[in-house]
C-alpha cells in the first residue's frame, strides 16, 4: 500500500479534521457498508467544499458507485457518518438526498423520453394556476434553467429527439432547481464523445465558479488532470489517499491500482498449441473497430480495458449474440457464420455472460436445470430430454464445481452470487466448449470461490482448451492469463506478455486517448505482442 | 383427516405430509375446502351424476387452459383460445356438414385450423415482435370473425365424429372427462419432458439467458403458441360435440376462465412457473364453484363476483405464501 505524507492525504483542506472546513458541504467519515458478506466500503472518509471539482478515482469495484449510493440515499451505510453543512444527517431516501441539496447523476438517464424538456424539467413540480399546469411559466422557466447549464434546445423538443449529452445537460439543470449544492456524476463521459465531453466540463467549471460541489466520477485520466481540484482515491473499498491538482496520470495510477499480485492468482500455464479461437478484423461500425486476436489450446487469453472500451461487445459478437459489419471468427479451423450462437456452440465455442442474472441463469428455476440447460438439446431424443441423465450429468457437475446448494431442485435465486456464477461456468463445462470465453467471472463473487473458479479455469486448460478471460479487475486479469489484449475505445491498444507485467503498463495503454493510438500506430515496433 | 390420535412421534407421518402437501398446493387445499364445505351445504353435490356433470364442465376449460399454460410458463399469454376453440369447432362442422366431407377429416381439418391460429399467434409474437398480448388480441376478433363468417351468423350441427365426444362411453362415462385426463397427461408429459416443455420454462424464466445457452427462442416460441391453438382447438370439438352444434358465440370469454385457471394453479404471469396438475386443479376449482353456487341456488349475477373473488383470493395467497418463504 502507498502511503503518502499526511498533509498530501489530508489534501489542500488538511485542517478539516478539527471542525468544519470554509465552504465544507459535505463530510464523509469512517463510512462502512457490508454486502452478504462482500466489504464494499470499508471506512471511507471524503469531503465536498463549495466551488470545487472532487473526483473519486478507483477501479471497477473499489466502491465508488457504493459510496454514491450512500449519498443519494439509498444504501444505508452499517458505520460511519455523514455531514451536511456540518451537521450529522442519516440520509434516508432519494428524496431526502435531493432535499438535503445532493443530486446524484447516473450514467443511466431517469428522463421520460416522450415528454418534452420542459415537461422533464418539472416532472412531478409543475408550477400551477387555478389547479391547472401553468404552461407559460413551466416554458420561461424552462429556458432560464437551459441558459445555466448551456443549452439551446426548445424546451417544447420530445427529450427522445436529443442526443445522449444533452439530455445529461436536462437531467444537470433539472438537479440545479432543486437547489442541488452537491451534484455528483457519476461517469458522465463514458458515454459522450470528445467534443460532448468537452461542453460538459466547460459547464462543469462554470457550476464550480457559481459555487455548486461537484463529485465527479471518470476513468479518464486526462479529464482528471484537466478539472479536478481534489481526487479522492479509493481502493477495495477504502479511501487510499487524497491527491491535489495538477497530479500526474503516474501518481493517480499507482494509488488506484496499488498492490503488488500475490499468489491469489494460482495460474499454472503450459505450453500452448495449436490456434483455437481466431478474431480477425472484428468490426461493428460505432462500437469496435478492428479487433483482432488469437486463443490458443492450454492458454489463457485476458482482454483488459476500461468499462466502455468494447470488450464485452467484441465477445458477444464473437460468439454470434450481437452482429458485426466485418471481420471473422474462427473457432478450431471453422469459420462462423456470424449473428448465430448455435453455430458458434456447435463449433465449440462458449460464453459465460457478464451479466450473471440477466443473462447467464433462469432464477426462477432449479440447480439441475440451468446446469442442464446448455447441453439439452444434446440430451433430446425424439423430442424427449433424457432427463434421468440429465439429473445425474447436474449432480456430478455439482459435487465437483462444490456448490453450496441444498439440492438439484433448490431454485437458484436463492444462492450466493459466487454459486451462482459456479453453476453458469458448470453448465458451459458440461458442454466441453474447445474455448469458452469468461466475462467478469469473479464480479461479485467472494475470494473463496474466486479461487475455486480459478482452478476450473487451469483444469479447462490443462485439458487442453482455451481461455478468453475478460476482466476489469487489473489483478485478475495479469494473474490468470498468459498474455493480455488491451482495448481503448473500441480498438486493441495492445497486447502484452504477462511475464513481469504491472497494472501501471496495462492502464497506461487501457486510458490511451484515440489520437495517441493512431500516432502508436504508426509506430508498430512499440507493441510488445506475445505471439 | 388427521387423526388426533397419533403419538408426537409419528406426528410427522401421514398427515404431517397430507398438511405440507395441502400448504404447499394451496389450489388443491382450496378444492378440497370448497368440495368438504359443499357437499355439507348440499347433499346432492357428491353424486355421482352430480360429480360428473362437474368433470364435464371442467373439461372444456381445463383442456384450453392446458394449451394457456405453455404460453403462459413461457412468459406470454394467449387471449384468443376461446374464439380459437370456436373457429376449429365451427371449420370442423362446417366441413362435415355443409361442404360434405367425411367427419374424421373434418375433424382433423378442425383441429389443424386450431394449430395454425396458434402458429400465426406464434410468428406475430416471435418474428414480428409484438408483445403476445395484443397479437393474440387481434387472433381473438380475427378467429371470432372468422367463425361467424363461416357459419353466416348460425349454429352449424355437427358430425357424428364430434358429438360423440360429447356423448358418454357405456351408461355413466363421459367422453369429455376421458379426453380432459388424457391432456392432462398429454401436457404434463410437454412440460416436464419434452425439449419444448423445458424450454418453456427457460424462456419464460429468462429469456435472453435461455438464447445465450443455445436455445431457438423464436422457434420454440412458434411450437409453444401452436399447441396452445391445437389445445383450443380440442376444446372447441369437446363443446361443439357437447351442444351436437358448433355455435357461432361457442366459448365466448372462455379465455379469461382458462386464464383463471392457469393463474389459480400457481402459475405466475411473468413466467416460468407452473404445472399441469396445478391448471387441472384451478379449471375444477371454477367449474366445482359454479356448479356449488347453482346448488345453492345463487344468483349467476353474484356467481361472477363470488368467481371473480376468488380468483382475486388464490393469488392473493399464492403471492403472500411466497413473500412469507
Amino acid at each position: 500500500m502507498t502511503e503518502l505524507p499526511a498533509e498530501q492525504r489530508r489534501g489542500p483542506g488538511g485542517d478539516a479534521g478539527a471542525g468544519q472546513a470554509a465552504g465544507e458541504l459535505l463530510r464523509v467519515e469512517g463510512i462502512t457498508k457490508r454486502f452478504t458478506g462482500a466489504l464494499a466500503l470499508d471506512g471511507v472518509d471524503f469531503q465536498v467544499r463549495a466551488g470545487e471539482v472532487h473526483v473519486l478515482l478507483g477501479e471497477n469495484g473499489a466502491g465508488k458507485s457504493t459510496l454514491v449510493k450512500v449519498l443519494a440515499g439509498v444504501h444505508n451505510p452499517d458505520r460511519g457518518t455523514v455531514h451536511v453543512d456540518g451537521k450529522p444527517v442519516r440520509i434516508t431516501s432519494p428524496q431526502h438526498a435531493r432535499a438535503l441539496g445532493i443530486a446524484v447523476i447516473y450514467q443511466e438517464l431517469t428522463l421520460v423520453p416522450e415528454l418534452t424538456v420542459a415537461e422533464n424539467l418539472f416532472l412531478g413540480r409543475q408550477p400551477r394556476r387555478f389547479g391547472l399546469v401553468d404552461k407559460a411559466r413551466v416554458r420561461r422557466d424552462s429556458v432560464a434553467l437551459l441558459e445555466r447549464v448551456g443549452l439551446r434546445v426548445d424546451p417544447a423538443t420530445p427529450v427522445k429527439q436529443l442526443g445522449i449529452a444533452q439530455q445529461q445537460m436536462v437531467e444537470i439543470a433539472r438537479a440545479l432547481d432543486l437547489n442541488a449544492r452537491v451534484l455528483v456524476l457519476d461517469e458522465p463521459t463514458a458515454v459522450l464523445t470528445d467534443t460532448e465531453t468537452e461542453r460538459l466540463l466547460t459547464i462543469m467549471g462554470e457550476l464550480r465558479d457559481q459555487g455548486v460541489g461537484l463529485v465527479f466520477i471518470t476513468h479518464h485520466l486526462e479529464e482528471i488532470r484537466r478539472i479536478a481540484d481534489r481526487i479522492t482515491v479509493l481502493r477495495d473499498g477504502r479511501s487510499v489517499g487524497v491527491l491535489p491538482a495538477g497530479s500526474s496520470v503516474e501518481a493517480m495510477i499507482e494509488l488506484m491500482v496499488g498492490r503488488a499480485i500475490e499468489d491469489q492468482y494460482p495460474r499454472r500455464a503450459g505450453e500452448p498449441g495449436e490456434v483455437l479461437l481466431s478474431i480477425d478484423g472484428l468490426t461493428r461500425k460505432g462500437v469496435f473497430s478492428d479487433v483482432s486476436l488469437r486463443v490458443r489450446a492450454g492458454e489463457v487469453v485476458g482482454i483488459a480495458g476500461l468499462v466502455g472500451a468494447g470488450r464485452t461487445e467484441v465477445v458477444r459478437a464473437a460468439f454470434g449474440v450481437d452482429h458485426y459489419d466485418s471481420g471473422t471468427v474462427t473457432v478450431a479451423g471453422e469459420r462462423l457464420p456470424g449473428g448465430d450462437v448455435r453455430a458458434a456452440m456447435r463449433a465449440g465455442l462458449g460464453l459465460v455472460p457478464e451479466d450473471r442474472k440477466g443473462q447467464g441463469l433462469v432464477l426462477s428455476s432449479s440447480v439441475g436445470e440451468n446446469l442442464g440447460l446448455v447441453t439439452m438439446r444434446a440430451a433430446t431424443r425424439a423430442g424427449f430430454v433424457d432427463r434421468a441423465g440429465q439429473r445425474r450429468r447436474a449432480e456430478e457437475m455439482a459435487a465437483a464445481l462444490r456448490v453450496k446448494t441444498s439440492g438439484l431442485n433448490q431454485t437458484v435465486r436463492e444462492l450466493s452470487g459466487g454459486n451462482q456464477q459456479k453453476l453458469v461456468i458448470g453448465k458451459w463445462l458440461l458442454a466441453d466448449p474447445k474455448v469458452l470465453v469468461l466475462d467478469e467471472p469473479t464480479r461479485g463473487v467472494d475470494v473463496g470461490a474466486k479461487v475455486e473458479i480459478y482452478e476450473l479455469v487451469n483444469r479447462m486448460t490443462a485439458s487442453g482448451r482455451g481461455v478468453l478471460l475478460v476482466s476489469s479487475d487489473l489483478p485478475e486479469v495479469i494473474g490468470m492469463s498468459d498474455r493480455v489484449v488491451v482495448m481503448a475505445h473500441g480498438r486493441v491498444a495492445g497486447e502484452l506478455s504477462t511475464e513481469g507485467l504491472t497494472q501501471d503498463q496495462v492502464m497506461a495503454l487501457a486510458v490511451q486517448e484515440p489520437q495517441q493510438q493512431a500516432a502508436e500506430r504508426e509506430q508498430p515496433q512499440q507493441q510488445a505482442a506475445g505471439d | 383427516m388427521t387423526s388426533p390420535a397419533t403419538s408426537t412421534r409419528t406426528s410427522r407421518g401421514p398427515g404431517f405430509a397430507l398438511g405440507r402437501f395441502l400448504s404447499n398446493n394451496g389450489a388443491l387445499a382450496g378444492l378440497v375446502v370448497l368440495a368438504v364445505a359443499l357437499s355439507i351445504l348440499s347433499p346432492s353435490f357428491l353424486s355421482t351424476r352430480n360429480l360428473l356433470n362437474v368433470g364435464v364442465q371442467a373439461a372444456v376449460v381445463a383442456v384450453l387452459a392446458f394449451g394457456v399454460t405453455f404460453v403462459i410458463v413461457a412468459g406470454g399469454i394467449d387471449l384468443s383460445v376461446g374464439s380459437v376453440a370456436a373457429l376449429s369447432g365451427m371449420v370442423g362442422a362446417w366441413l362435415a356438414t355443409t361442404a360434405g366431407l367425411p367427419g374424421v377429416v373434418a375433424l382433423l381439418l378442425g383441429l389443424a385450423t386450431g394449430a395454425a391460429a396458434g402458429l400465426v399467434n406464434g410468428l406475430l409474437v416471435s418474428f414480428g415482435r409484438l408483445p403476445a398480448f395484443i397479437a393474440t388480441l387481434a387472433m381473438l376478433s380475427i378467429a371470432r370473425g372468422l367463425t361467424l363468417v363461416v357459419s353466416q351468423g348460425s349454429p352449424v350441427a355437427t358430425p357424428d365424429v364430434i358429438s360423440a365426444l360429447g356423448a358418454n362411453l357405456g351408461p355413466y362415462l363421459p367422453v369429455p372427462l376421458l379426453v380432459m385426463l388424457l391432456f392432462f397427461v398429454i401436457a404434463s408429459v410437454v412440460l416436464n419432458r419434452t425439449y419444448t416443455g423445458r424450454a418453456m420454462y427457460a424462456i419464460g424464466g429468462n429469456e435472453e439467458a435461455a438464447r445465450l445457452s443455445g436455445i431457438n427462442v423464436r422457434g420454440q416460441q412458434l411450437a409453444i403458441y401452436a399447441l396452445s391453438g391445437l389445445f383450443a382447438a380440442v376444446a372447441g370439438m369437446l363443446l361443439a360435440g357437447r351442444l351436437s352444434s358448433a355455435g357461432p358465440q361457442a366459448a365466448n370469454g372462455y379465455e379469461l376462465d382458462a386464464i383463471a385457471a392457469v393463474v389459480i394453479g400457481g402459475a405466475s404471469l411473468s413466467g416460468g412457473v407452473g404445472r399441469a396438475s396445478g391448471t387441472l386443479i384451478g379449471a375444477l376449482v371454477l367449474a366445482v364453484l359454479r356448479n356449488g353456487l347453482n346448488l345453492l341456488g345463487v344468483s349467476p349475477f353474484w356467481q361472477q363476483v363470488v368467481i371473480g373473488v376468488v380468483i382475486a383470493l388464490a393469488v392473493l395467497l399464492d403471492t403472500l405464501r411466497r413473500r412469507g418463504r
